[in-house]
């Protein structure tokens, strides 16, 4: 690991002027940051210490938005009430992700920022090609070991996949990214990230600076309806084979779908909205056959590299399942 | 926090111990700290052998005060990080440090053009105690990716480890195999290991029915959570190690080797150990590195395997493949059996994997024919992983008689009594126990296995697919003969002193009891010293063999002692008891008296106080009569005393009954354990809480082993891209059912002193064929390659 210096950020304002000077990193939890420094895949000069900054780990739910702060814990928004009561698939897309013990220490902000887990991009002392690593490097990981690798939004490339869960959710429910730096901005989830192309170096449209301070999430009939589910080899504390956030509204009749949201993760490159599935199940009626059949437009583009073939018949079962659970199909 | 004194000073001794090699000396760890962490006070009157007595070192342990090797705290140590190949055959050109050796800390960097000089070892299988050849930087020559071509030492770990990360190596390429089913790989016999009688080709040939099956195997890793790390510490010619070690004895001999030392200047210190599961018994090349440095430096050197480096710094259990035929008449009784294996060993070492092990003796067949083979490919020497050859042999056999059942519309159950063997059919001894008919009885009762719908997918809840599968299994008896100390102390404290390590098997706790046992004394009073190579030889923890090596050798301590205590009663001039003869005393609640007198006597520390002596020391063994010198310390560094299954004319084994119920969902493919029950024969429990625990303990690996656990390699360049925790899988708490473990066994004394058979590694024999059975059953799917993920039932 580089030597580096630690800054502790007094507030807001001090961490963001810290964090636009050269080769320097905030760390909240230390999850990500701190793994890949070890791997010597970060290799940052300065880091700033951003856990001790006030009033970012808040999470408020009002009568038309989640709102929460980036240094809440992922553990606290879990478990609080009024997240679990508004929006189910947070939660669980939080329970379900890594262990009790990262749970506790990872915060909001961080999570977002999780990188991708492709061994090969985790292993520079073996593999200078890398496109996101090194752009123009090349990409170990199309011809070689890819079980965990994307098969949507992939490029020639990089196949390396996002790993999380919340964000799953969070694209689903059209959440907004709250951004500080010179000016404060809101981004949408969905252009929070970024797909590969021909930079996969480019993970998001931050600037050397700006800080994630929270998100926001509009309240919905569907939201309220939620479900997130994962599907992995062990039972726990692995990342998805592949997962499913959806959420439904229905007619007044019960058995019309009004609204229906579908983002699914550990398939792709970033959190995958399925936009076309959405408008394909919307005024049908809730059946398993109906379910099934939208389902399997999921993966139109999807594109095998060998070993993750398997996904791209795994999730319209997934996407199928998790309807099926919030329509209370059993 | 406590007001128990004893554990108070255990806690000092403990504590104090941490602080360098003046005192290196191991604490004795006893029961009493058990007491008073869990505020559980353990009766005075325990009963010794057969309690169910919790781990003595536990609290220690939980507490964080039990030290383990590298967190030792010496002066002035150094820090060295190896450094790994990266390519997986070829040469090395030429290394430069420069970068490294310019960074503040870096003391020095070794490579094979600046080598630190290592002697080859002797292995096991030629005397020796190593479990591999091969010696780091002696040569150019890259044999696996992941091998070890430079040691990086540095004033902290940091330093070490980013200098470790500047090293510029230039490889020349060279051809490699990395996949022992690459049509390159050349396949070796290993004619020793094969079985035949009878003519199993044409009696197969001639078969009414027949399965004819090939099951795979993946690399495994044990992934024991203490990571192989070591300190080496060289003292005026004189080299201490702190290794996590299953032999202690043979971790000294291999650091002679390297070293060309005397093996009386080398002290090797072990007394906890993380986990070890086989992967601890030799000191491995990482080790040599340390102690190399440690000698060249003049001071102590800490040598700790990252996590991804301990994927190939030392290897687990190799990828097997095995072709398995077995012929049957319509009734179901077996004609013939023909199997061939085949496991990756390194390309220029030999490891095999015995999988016939299991399968020539668990059917009584008039035929058999089995051949085992070997394939070099360019991979870190593989290793043991619990039930090495057992594991995968039962798994290809208990696969294949399921496979019979179904061909046959029989119970698998039935059909495995109708082939029952009532001596062993390879080499014809008769069983000294074999409590399998028993073991079938009680695991399909606790399981429910006859109210089953044998008709595979015809049971379900919701999505999921129900399965239930059973298995068999067995695991040889091996011994070798053992010595251990008992000292009485004038304090009234009784250590009993052994080299032998505790690998969290509960050793601590059983020799306690054993003393204890023997000595009339509440185990509580007898402290443990274990875990060092001062102490009476022991010979491996490995092998499910330990537990009744050193009981039986503090057995034979303890009457010793016992009559020792008598003889010192009656003979001592200044013993209160003086007047009595020998055999008029008896030892009993830890006081010597009058036979004749219940009440009264002297306490063992009185009488050493009022015949003036600080300590009584008595040691006993279990050598025969006569035993040299040489025989000993062949017991203690070598293999050379081990005596194996068939030793005295009978056929010793411990044996179970595995069985499980699985879910399957039936859209995903996920496979969720949701019940396992297995019943063992391991002769007499010496501690059914411990035993339960590693049985338990070992159908887990089995369940991680049969659902999860795969070594990825790259097929370009060889390189294990999943060594790590995150991307190797092994089960965690969510996947681990309900288990219920039941003993059938009764004592053998044919197959030990005390009765016991093996343990350790019998949990974890039969559990992959018991799973993949029931993924059978649920689905209608046969997968015949471990692990069964997901995608395998798509």
């Amino acid at each position: 690991m580089r030597p580096f210096d630690y800054l502790r950020a007094q507030d807001t304002a001090a961490a963001i002027a810290e964090a636009g000077k050269p080769e320097t990193k905030f760390l909240a939890g230390g999850i990500t940051l701190l793994d890949l420094m070890k791997l010597n895949v970060e290799r940052p000069a300065r880091v700033v210490d951003i856990t001790r900054l006030s009033g970012l780990d808040t999470i408020e739910v009002s009568a038309d938005v989640i709102r929460i702060g980036a240094l809440a814990k992922m553990s606290k928004v879990a478990d609080h009430a009024g997240v679990r009561e508004a929006a189910p698939v947070l939660s669980e897309s939080l329970w379900r992700a890594a262990s009790a013990q990262l749970r506790n220490m990872a915060s909001i902000g961080g999570n977002l920022m999780q990188r991708t887990r492709c061994t090969y991009f985790r292993d520079p002392g073996a593999y200078s090609n890398c496109n996101k690593r090194n752009p123009g490097s090349g990409c170990a990981a199309i011809e070689g070991i890819n079980r965990n690798h994307a098969v949507l939004g992939t490029s020639d490339a990089c196949i390396a996949i996002y790993p999380g869960d919340f964000a799953v959710s969070l694209v689903a429910f059209d959440a907004d990214v709250l951004v500080r730096g010179t000016v404060a901005r809101r981004i949408p989830i969905d252009e929070f990230y970024l797909l590969p192309g021909q930079t996969p170096h480019l993970e998001h449209p931050l600037s050397p600076g700006e800080m994630i301070v929270g998100i926001e999430i509009p309240r919905s009939a569907a939201l309220k309806r939620s479900h997130y589910l994962k599907v992995r080899d062990r039972a726990s504390y692995e990342f998805a084979a592949a997962s499913a956030a959806v959420g439904i509204e229905m007619e007044a009749d019960g058995r019309t779908i009004r609204d229906v949201r579908i983002a699914v993760g550990g398939v792709a490159t970033k959190p995958w909205r399925l936009r076309a599935v959405e408008a394909s199940l919307k005024g049908k009626t809730l059946d398993e056959s109906t379910l099934r059949a939208a389902a399997a437009a999921a993966v139109e583009g999807a594109k095998s590299s060998g070993h993750n073939a398997f996904k791209i018949a795994l999730v319209p079962k997934v996407v199928a399942r998790a309807l099926m659970t919030v329509g209370d199909i059993s | 926090m406590t007001q128990n004194n004893a554990f108070e000073l255990n806690r000092r001794t403990v504590m104090k111990l941490g602080v360098g090699a003046a005192a290196a000396a191991t604490a004795g760890v006893n029961l009493s700290s058990e007491k008073a962490l869990a505020n559980n006070p353990a009766k005075s009157q325990s009963p010794a052998l057969g309690a169910r007595l919790s781990r003595a070192e536990g609290p220690l342990k939980v507490s964080g005060q039990a030290r383990y090797a590298i967190e030792q705290k010496l002066e002035n140590m150094a820090y060295g990080v190896t450094v790994q190949s990266t390519r997986p055959a070829g040469r090395i050109v030429s290394i430069d440090t420069s970068a490294a050796k310019a960074l503040p800390g870096v003391v020095d960097v070794y490579t094979p053009q600046n080598a630190l000089k290592l002697n080859k070892p002797t292995v096991y299988s030629k005397g020796g105690g190593a479990t591999e050849e091969f010696t780091p930087l002696q040569d150019d020559v890259i044999r696996f990716n992941g091998m070890h071509i430079a040691l990086v030492v540095a004033e902290t770990f940091e330093q070490a480890m980013e200098a470790a990360s500047l090293l510029k190596v230039e490889y020349e390429a060279g051809d490699a195999i990395v996949d022992f089913n690459d049509p390159k790989a050349k396949s070796q016999p290993i004619d020793a290991m094969a079985a035949a009688w009878g003519d199993a080709a044409t009696a197969l040939a001639n078969a009414e029915v027949k399965v004819d099956v090939t099951y795979t195997t993946s690399r495994e890793y044990n992934v024991p959570m203490e990571p192989h790390a070591c300190i080496a510490s060289w003292d005026n010619g004189k080299m201490t190690v702190w290794e996590p070690s299953q032999w202690v004895g043979g971790a000294r001999r291999v650091v002679s080797d390297w070293l060309g030392i005397d093996i009386e200047d080398v002290r090797v210190i072990s007394p906890y150990v993380g986990g070890g599961f086989g992967s601890k018994i030799g000191a491995h090349p990482h080790v040599g590195l340390a102690c190399a440095a440690s000698r060249k430096l003049g001071r102590p050197v800490k040598v700790s395997l990252t996590r991804p480096q301990t994927f190939t710094g030392l290897g687990g259990r190799p990828a097997t493949r095995q072709n398995l035929s077995i012929g049957a008449t319509k009734e179901g009784k077996i004609v013939s059996i023909v199997h061939e294996s085949w496991n990756e060993t390194a390309i220029d070492e030999l490891h095999v994997e015995a999988c016939n092990n299991v399968t020539k003796i668990m059917y009584a067949t008039p035929n058999l024919s089995s051949r085992l083979n070997v394939v070099p490919v360019h991979t870190v020497q593989p290793g043991w992983k619990r039930a090495p050859g057992e594991n995968p042999s039962a798994y290809a056999l208990e696969c294949a008689i399921d496979e019979l059942a179904y061909a046959l519309e029989m119970d698998p159950i039935t059909l495995r009594l109708a082939n029952w063997a009532d001596i062993d059919p390879s080499s014809k001894l008769p069983w000294t126990t074999r409590q399998l008919r028993e073991a079938y009885a009680a695991g399909a009762d606790a399981i429910g296995w006859w109210k089953r719908n044998p008709k595979p997918r015809s049971m379900r809840e919701g999505r999921e697919l129900i399965g239930f599968g059973m298995a068999s299994g067995a695991y040889p008896m091996l011994r070798t003969a053992s010595e251990a100390k008992i000292v009485f102390h004038v304090s009234g404290q009784i250590e009993v002193l052994s080299g032998g390590t505790d690998i969290g098997t509960g050793t601590y706790t059983i020799l306690a009891q054993t003393a204890a046992d023997v000595l009339g004394v509440p185990a509580e009073t007898v402290a443990v010293r274990l875990g060092d190579t001062i102490l009476p030889r022991s010979a491996l923890a490995g092998g499910s063999q330990q537990a009744n090596n050193l009981t039986g050798a503090v057995d034979r301590a303890a009457k010793n002692a016992r009559a020792a205590l008598l003889s010192l009663a009656a003979t001592d001039p200044k013993s209160p008891l003086a007047a009595s003869k020998v055999t008029e005393l008896t030892l009993e609640n830890g006081r010597v008296r009058p036979t004749r007198r219940p009440s009264g006597g002297i306490s063992i520390a009185d009488l050493l106080k009022a015949v003036g002596r600080n300590t009584l020391e008595v040691e006993g063994n279990t050598f025969a009569p006569g035993a040299s010198e040489e025989m000993k310390n062949g017991a203690d560094r070598s293999f050379a005393q081990m005596k194996a299954s068939l030793e005295g004319g009978v056929s010793a084994h411990s044996w179970c009954a595995q069985f499980v119920e699985v879910r399957v969902d039936e859209d995903f493919g996920t496979i969720r354990v949701k019940r396992m029950v297995a019943a063992f024969d391991s002769g007499r429990i010496f501690n059914p809480k411990l035993a339960e625990s590693q049985w338990i303990g070992g159908m887990i690996m089995g369940l991680g082993q049969t659902l999860l656990e795969e070594g990825h390699v790259d097929q370009r360049d060889g390189r294990t891209v999943n060594a790590n925790f995150a991307d190797y899988a092994v089960p965690v708490n969510a996947d681990v059912p309900g288990v219920q473990v039941i003993s059938v066994g009764i004592p053998d004394f044919q197959a030990s002193a005390l009765g016991g058979k093996g343990v350790g590694e019998i949990g974890v024999v039969g559990v992959a064929p018991a799973i993949g059975n029931a993924v059978f059953h649920a689905t209608g799917k046969r997968v015949r390659s471990l692990p069964i993920t997901l995608e395998k039932l798509a």
